[in-house]
């Protein structure tokens, strides 16, 4: 994939763009039309505010190849020591990836499974609990497609997609015409369910404001309605709902011939979690017995579901894995990254696009500052600042091609916009799988030698 | 230039009327060529067999390995994959998780281990077909492709109502190269759309799709003949409606007479034989021998078995309103997914255990197929891997197969109510070795046109699976002594020597240009991602290989 693929040269030095995508959040919307002048994007013609914002503010900093202790290297050098040190390491953890391409994220799974590393993602931090909810009673759900097409009854529940994923309303949900909906917003209700009146609320038909933690109980007194259980009029008491809303809701829901459930970090992250997710993914569920429903996350970084899905085709689990036996074995809370630092127990730490110094626990932080860490990022965040190899690197979807999953894990190309000086992840974890593995290769460490035979 | 020397084995290549030789294979560049003329020519390396089975590598034409249903199955069976056995980590190879649904490295080198190097997954949404490849390209040693769901797009019953044949040549065709798969594949045609929009299921072929004016018997008939119009190497892979239910015989045999001479493959007809009120579980039972004639007398028809094998597994299948069912019937988790303009898909964990009535009929329905074809050519094992079990189960069955004492033994730990409903118990025939090899190797290729597979002439890849003879025929076929892919030995001893990648299969049919803006005005209003987002890069694929069209 060259960065000229699909660009149309207007003027001289100047270009276009067109069906470029934005990963800045899981919407993933593939139809940016970017015009670059130089090594700069100068309009982003479709983007919303946060698309512009990520697109804009985007310029190539001036910066060593890498950092090995502080200090400017170049990356064979340090690709090198990234090696050594994942090598060396007995109890290695591989963090992040949620902002990078499925083709970098299946090398860092294949570095991590060559060294018997653990290996999480960001899920781990906020769908996480949608993952186990799924676990634990699967989930109806569909394509965005889906939803603007066929979708008469929408809930937004503990989010904000107005501020936090602005073009979902009018991209895939609650404007647009479609096949089934042809008058689009006229043919469609909505409900948006959040603890306080955001601005999504001015989008939504019916504003339900759930008391605080108890997001659980009114999924709960949904679920009953559906089955037709009387309920007691205290539940406003429990909820903040009245029971005629309840009720008036209910009775729509079951008229409706296509809805969607559409949560947020509001519901995964307070009182519940993953009981939440349950709750709300099994009401869902059970209006099937009256119409069709479905249910969706609604997940935020951009190809965080890339993350969730190349873990989980590599390992048969999506995120907390531990390779360290020479086989994956699955359990959150203790393969988790955050847990594992906490604990004090990882030894080396390969970090790939994410953050975790600005927003992991002090005493995570603690342990990941005081060992060897080897970290990707095109900025010099505050992980990189503490490691031992820091990487600087391209910028997905801006300077490089690949592959990115939409919160409905459709699978999108990548159409860089210009190039970088700086390589991308594939390109340094690439460089550093090799070098594990020559060494691997070339010295005696006997893997267990039985096959699956 | 790299050559390997297979001497001495005893040969079952049926393709080339070699029913138990002794010979050399030769193979030179990773393909099957005739033996040197020089006595004295010497190999690279040789592998003496003396004393061993030599066969085609094996190939499963109809399973489930990739792509966004299969990892979702992944996702979800945590409970499972903790207590199956995994794949370790080699030196050579990468780790994975094992049970019903394996990890992509688990499932390459798994079907190696068994002797199979080819196998297609059947069912690919298209949006989902970039994902369904980068899937296949971490599953490694196995070549590989799939089928390409369509017995529900919107474009396809749209041009069937409007009664526009040449624009449904050109999506086909254009829908095939854009995912870069291999066949057409139709999921309970008409039935899923009415699952997506409100509910509910067609109930034979002849019912109306609402919205979209067709029938499944137009679409059966519609798609069977474009296939065959584009010279695709694959006839239609038909998935008939009413899956599971009591008393589906009836639709399988509309659907079979509604061909009407076009070639079709009708894919785990075990699960679309059924006697019964579809009511009532109760009444279930066998309709295989009247089905079976019919195939018999049809040389237009193909089918694979889809066996049902006693255990824990995973069910997964484009047919939505199904899984829906099957999640009613068992009480189990449940996921269901919605493409858009495109297909569905249900999964649920499943129990198939021989003491229940309906679950035993289902294992000796799947054998009666197997017993009552008279031509092996035209019929294919497969377990619908996961649905009916693992295709680990697969030496079990030609132990099952080629030894009737054994069926019998099955049969009497089952509910005596089965031998009333079928007529298993009376069959006696047994397979023999070059029988096992068509069904599990040359008729498959056969049926897939892949004229370099399944068999051992000069040009075919190389491709050998070597088995040790044992009287515990299951054993025999669970370990092969070596396993060869285009001339590398893979398998050693249970041992995987060598990690290769293998190739993606898929076909380019061509299509009239003129036709895309049609395709893309729809496209554009409907979809939610870019028309030119769509298609799946050529850098998906590594060392592809492009099967031609007749
Ligand atoms: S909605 Fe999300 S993906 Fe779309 S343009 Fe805005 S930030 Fe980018
Ligand atoms: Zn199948």
């Amino acid at each position: 994939m060259s960065t000229t693929e699909a660009a149309t040269e207007t003027a001289p030095g100047l270009r276009v763009v067109q069906d470029a995508t934005c990963t800045f959040c899981g919407c993933v919307c593939d139809d940016m039309e970017l015009t670059v002048e130089g090594d700069r994007i100068t309009k982003a013609k479709n983007a919303c505010v946060l698309g512009k914002a990520w697109f804009f503010n985007h310029h190539v900093e001036e910066r060593p190849e890498a950092l090995i202790d502080g200090q400017p290297a170049g990356y064979d050098q340090a690709m090198e020591r990234a090696a050594e040190i994942l090598l060396s390491a007995r109890f290695p953890l591989t963090y992040g990836l949620s902002d990078t391409t499925t083709e970098a994220q299946r090398v860092a799974l294949a570095i991590t499974d060559w060294i018997g590393g653990i290996v999480d993602t960001t899920t781990s931090v906020c769908h996480g609990p949608s993952g186990i909810a799924f676990q634990g009673v699967g989930e109806v759900t569909c394509s965005l497609g889906e939803v603007k097409n066929r979708a008469d009854y929408l809930i937004f529940w503990g989010g904000n997609p107005a501020e936090s994923h602005p073009r979902h309303f009018t991209k895939y949900s609650l404007m647009p015409k479609g096949e089934f909906v042809p008058n689009g917003r006229k043919d469609r209700t909505a409900v948006l369910i959040d603890v306080r009146k955001t601005k999504s609320a001015k989008a939504a038909d019916h504003f339900l404001q759930v008391k605080p933690r108890r997001d659980f109980e009114l999924a709960w007194a949904l679920r009953a309605l559906a089955r037709g259980v009387e309920l007691d009029p205290s539940i406003e008491e429990t909820t903040g709902i009245p029971l005629e809303t309840l009720e008036e809701i209910m009775d729509g829901m079951k008229k409706a011939k296509f809805g969607v459930i559409l949560f947020g970090m509001g519901l995964t992250m307070t009182r519940g979690k993953h009981l939440n997710s349950e709750a709300v993914l099994a009401l869902a569920r059970d209006m099937n017995e009256h119409t069709r429903w479905s249910a969706k996350p609604m997940r935020g970084h951009g190809n965080v579901t890339g993350a969730d899905n190349v873990v989980s085709w590599s390992t048969g689990y999506p995120f907390g894995v531990h390779l360290g036996s020479g086989f994956p074995r699955f359990n959150p809370g203790e393969f988790t990254a955050s847990d594992v630092l906490a604990r004090g127990e990882a030894d080396a730490a390969l970090i790939i696009a994410s953050d975790p110094m600005s927003n992991f626990s002090q005493p995570a932080r603690d342990h990941l500052e005081g060992i060897p860490s080897v970290v990707l990022d095109p900025k010099l965040s505050d992980t990189a600042r503490t490691a031992s190899v820091a990487f600087t690197t391209s910028t997905y979807g801006i300077n490089t091609g690949g592959t990115v999953y939409r919160m409905d894990d459709v699978p999108i190309p990548l159409r860089p916009a210009f190039d970088s000086p700086y390589k991308s992840d594939l390109e340094i974890l690439r460089g550093i799988e090799s070098r594990i593995r020559q060494r691997q290769l070339a010295g005696s460490l006997p893997g267990p030698a039985v096959s699956g035979a | 230039m790299s050559s390997l020397r297979i001497t001495g084995g005893t040969i079952y290549d049926p393709a080339n009327g070699i029913d138990g030789d002794v010979g050399d294979i030769w193979i030179v560049d990773g393909r099957v060529v005739e033996a040197p003329a020089e006595p004295d020519a010497s190999a690279d390396r040789t592998l003496d067999a003396t004393g061993l089975v030599v066969m085609p590598g094996g190939i499963d034409m109809h399973c489930h390995i990739a792509g966004p249903k299969v990892n979702t199955a992944r996702k979800m069976i945590p409970d499972e994959k903790r207590t199956a056995e995994p794949v370790r980590r080699t030196r050579l190879t990468r780790s994975g998780s094992g049970g019903s649904v394996p990890s992509t490295f688990a499932t390459g080198y798994l079907y190696a281990g068994l002797g199979y190097t080819t196998a297609f997954d059947a069912a690919v949404p298209p949006l989902g077909a970039r994902h369904a490849h980068e899937e296949l390209e971490d599953t490694p040693v196995i070549d590989k492709g799939f089928y390409v769901l369509m017995g529900n797009n919107h474009y396809v019953m749209k041009q069937l109502a409007a009664g526009e044949p040449g624009r449904l040549k050109a999506y086909i065709a254009w829908l095939l190269q854009s995912t870069k798969g291999y066949a057409a594949k139709l999921v309970n045609p008409g039935g899923v759309e009415v699952w997506k929009g409100g509910g509910g299921n067609v109930s034979g072929i002849d019912d109306t799709v609402a919205h979209f004016d067709v029938t499944p018997r137009q679409i059966i008939r519609g798609v069977a003949s474009t296939v065959q119009e584009l010279g695709l190497p694959h006839p239609v892979h038909i998935h008939c409606n009413n899956l599971g239910l009591p008393g589906n015989h009836s639709t399988t045999m509309e659907t079979m007479k509604s061909l009407e001479g076009h070639r079709g493959h009708l894919t785990h007809i075990q699960f679309h034989s059924y006697d019964g009120d579809p009511d009532d579980q109760s009444t279930f039972g066998s309709r295989v021998p009247e089905l079976s004639a019919y195939v018999n007398s049809h040389e237009n028809l193909t089918v694979d078995v889809g066996q049902v094998m006693f255990a824990n597994t995973t069910s997964m299948t484009g047919d939505g309103p199904l899984g829906y069912y099957l999640h009613q019937v068992t009480g189990r988790k449940w996921f269901s997914g919605d493409t858009e303009m495109e297909a569905g898909c249900g999964i649920v964990p499943i129990v198939y255990k021989q003491k229940s009535l309906v679950h035993a009929l289902q294992w000796a329905i799947g054998l009666e197929w197997y017993l009552m074809v008279d031509d092996p050519w035209r019929i294919a094992m497969s377990t619908d891997h996961p649905n009916g079990g693992s295709f680990l189960a697969y030496p079990e069955i030609i132990s099952l197969l080629m030894d009737r004492e054994r069926r019998r033994e099955v049969l009497a730990g089952a509910p005596a109510a089965v031998s009333d409903r079928c007529t298993l118990k009376d069959l006696d025939r047994e397979y023999s070795l070059n029988e096992i090899a068509i069904i599990t190797r040359a008729a498959p290729a056969r049926m897939l046109g892949l004229a370099h597979k399944g068999h051992l002439g000069p040009g075919a890849d190389g491709d050998v699976t070597l088995y040790s003879p044992d009287d515990d025929i299951q054993r025999m076929f669970e370990l092969p002594r070596y396993v060869v892919s285009r001339g590398q030995v893979i398998v050693d001893d249970a041992q995987i020597v060598c990690d290769t990648r293998g190739r993606t299969h898929y076909v380019e049919p061509e299509y009239d240009p003129d036709a895309v803006d049609d395709i893309q005005a729809w496209f554009e209003k409907t979809y939610s991602i870019q028309f030119r987002n769509y298609p799946v890069g050529d850098h998906y694929l590594q060392d592809p290989l492009v099967v031609p069209t007749s």
